[in-house]
């Protein structure tokens, strides 16, 4: 089956406050799909980046992450990424430069263009639910990423 | 005698380092070390900053939704939650005895999630500090610099980590939050099409597997007085076993052997695990401390994992990893091996063993079966055990009539071996760090020793922006004198420099 050329990866731990900004933002963007949008993208969720999604980077043309951030401005923050050797390398989860760094040196070519969405979150507790502003700032982002401007670039 | 380190005789005479966090651990670990004014040390201790809170976190959820809710306690091994918490709700329904199509398609799974668990680790997260040496530069020692001096090593990890998350997408349904097993079996059995995707891949997955362990036997080999003193312990060792005596991570009874290899007590039925251990608590660390009550806290504490599952065990069923197991045991000269970086070796001849066992299982026709699913009659107590990547994991779960958790207890492997880490510490410190001037690669030790373990300390919050590594050192009165800093990058040094 041939890969689809936009890759959206919103990770996250559903159970884990705003970390689950990821993935409230996969669940919005899987409605779309069912209604019958976003044919050019593939969704992936998982709760954190590792070396093998790599492999999911495979044959895009933009590769759109999206994660919690405890430190990005208010409502989100849209950032290229580029490849980057990163400390994130040393733990269990990753960052998405330190993927695109992966995918560059097993492929032995640049990865493709890739940005991320940074949604402002607060609190990271188990149990605890999306926070009220969290929330809020998940609606813009949305609304952002289904603009043209993300997707449809060119 | 490492043990006088725990707690120091006049802490408020010493000064205080602070390794925080620690890197290549997943989770929020901090290690503090008190030193006099010589700088020798006299207190180390690694703390668990973070209450997981996941016993509340299960309270008053129905029995059914356990095997998909706990996967959310970790990111790292959400398969090892789901699968334990099946095993205790099967026995809250009174499924005794699984079907064979069930059990089997269980045990695929959970092979699929310690072959990329274990890949992980080695390939990614301690490969760095064994090819390159502890003292080399720090944004060498990534997967990075692996990758520019050991291209196919770097390649390989990528992609033996990649199938065992497709053995895991084909038997949960899903890539994460998968609802494969479920009270009293699993909810879909693999398709011919399924078995052949795994099967064309699973040689090559064994041959890339046994290469590990050639190569961890010849990095062993190359420093093998260091390697097998450094942070090394004497420890009870604790792991599950086959009725027979075999390796087996998903099912069995319970094997404790002291630090000679004499048995503590074997093939003990986990449903009385509260009878054969206890956990204690610590005034200054949230995680448990658990021991073997027989022996008390003083000497009853056990590591778990691949070194005490590889050490206990009679043998493999699987041939090349029971032929590494040989060469592996023949190293203790008639004791247990107990050197920490052994963790590493054990490790990858249970990846070997995982390859080879996926393989056999993909020719057993049991995996097409339709029979999935066995009943029972409700209970009210359930517990479940097994063997997750990093040792010995326990789900304890109590309901009501409704079929709600009121209680819940879960020992995490990481629990299990947190003396074993502090011990491996002290050791680390008291011979590596004493009276010398603290810097990257010397804590660097500290934090090898910690990783043989591989450690999961919390369970997968990740949010961006968190600073790596940050080490504080305070006076006697506690006030900060001095900070060191790594940032993102793996640039290191004070607030001011960086």
């Amino acid at each position: 089956m041939r890969a689809k050329p936009i890759l959206i990866f919103a990770y996250g731990n559903p159970s884990r406050g705003d970390d689950a900004l990821g993935p409230a933002m996969y669940e919005l963007l899987e409605e779309q799909q069912k209604a019958g949008l976003l044919a050019d993208v593939e969704l992936l969720t998982d709760f954190q980046l590792q070396i093998e999604h790599a492999t999911d980077l495979q044959h895009r043309k933009r590769v759109i992450f999206i994660d919690a951030s405890m430190t990005a401005s208010p409502p989100y923050a849209f950032d290229p990424v580029l490849p980057e050797q990163d400390i994130s390398y040393t733990t269990h989860a990753m960052s998405p430069a330190a993927v695109l760094a992966v995918y560059k040196q097993i492929h032995q070519r640049p990865p493709p263009s890739s940005y991320i969405i940074s949604i402002r979150g607060y609190s990271f507790g188990l149990g605890e639910p999306l926070s009220e502003r969290a929330r809020s700032h998940l609606r813009t982002a949305f609304q952002f990423l289904m603009g043209d401007r993300v997707l449809n670039p060119e | 005698m490492t043990d006088q380190l725990e707690t120091a005789q006049h802490p408020e005479k010493l000064q205080r380092v602070v390794i925080e966090p620690l890197t290549r651990v997943e989770g929020h670990g901090k290690v503090t070390l008190l030193l006099d004014d010589d700088n020798y040390i006299k207190q180390a201790r690694l703390h668990i900053v973070e209450f997981r809170g996941f016993e509340k976190f299960i309270q008053g959820r129905p029995y059914w939704e356990l095997p998909v809710l706990v996967q959310r306690l970790c990111g790292i091994c959400p398969v090892s939650h789901h699968l334990v918490a099946a095993k205790a709700t099967d026995m809250l329904i009174g499924a005794t005895q699984l079907t064979p199509a069930a059990e089997k398609i269980r045990r695929l799974m959970h092979f699929g999630q310690t072959l990329q668990s274990h890949a992980l680790h080695f390939f990614h997260l301690c490969s760095p500090d064994l090819l390159f040496g502890f003292d080399d530069a720090v944004r060498h020692r990534n997967i990075v610099g692996v990758i520019e001096d050991h291209p196919e090593i770097a390649k390989q990890g990528v992609m033996l980590r990649k199938y065992g998350q497709e053995v895991i997408r084909v038997t949960a349904g899903k890539r994460v939050h998968g609802t494969g097993a479920i009270p009293g079996g699993v909810n879909k059995s693999i398709s011919q099409d399924e078995r052949e995707y795994l099967r064309k891949d699973i040689d090559q997955i064994i041959a890339w597997s046994q290469g590990s362990v050639d190569l961890i036997k010849r990095i062993f080999s190359e420093q093998f007085d260091y390697h097998m003193a450094f942070a090394t312990i004497d420890s009870n060792m604790m792991s599950m076993i086959r009725g027979d005596g075999a390796f087996d991570i998903y099912h069995g009874g319970l094997r404790a052997r002291d630090p000679n290899g004499q048995t503590l007590f074997d093939h003990v039925d986990y449903n009385a695990y509260e009878q054969y251990l206890r956990e204690g608590v610590k005034s200054w660390s949230y995680m448990k401390f658990p021991f073997i009550h027989s022996l008390g806290s003083e000497n009853g504490w056990y590591r778990v994992g691949p070194l005490a599952r590889v050490n206990n065990c009679d043998f493999f069923t699987t041939p090349l990893a029971e032929q590494e197991r040989k060469a592996f045991r023949d190293v203790g000269q008639g004791r247990p091996v107990q050197a920490s970086l052994a963790y590493h070796w054990a490790r990858l001849i249970e990846l070997l063993h995982c390859a080879e066992a996926i393989k056999d299982l993909l020719f057993d026709d049991d995996l097409l079966s339709d029979d999935l699913l066995v009943k029972g009659d409700l209970q009210a107590r359930g517990i479940g055990v097994l063997e997750a990547p990093r040792g010995t994991l326990f789900h304890h779960y109590e309901i009501d009539a409704d079929g709600l958790v009121e209680k819940a207890n879960l020992i995490v492997s990481t629990t299990n071996n947190n003396q074993a880490m502090n011990e491996s510490i002290r050791q680390v410190a008291n011979h590596y760090l004493d009276g010398k001037q603290l810097t990257e690669p010397l804590l660097n030790q500290i934090e090898v020793a910690i990783r043989a373990y591989d450690p999961c300390l919390s369970c997968a919050t990740h949010a961006l922006g968190k600073m790596p590594l940050e080490v504080n050192l305070l006076d006697s009165e506690g006030v900060l004198v001095d900070r060191l800093q790594k940032r993102a990058d793996g640039a290191i040094g004070t607030p001011q420099t960086l």
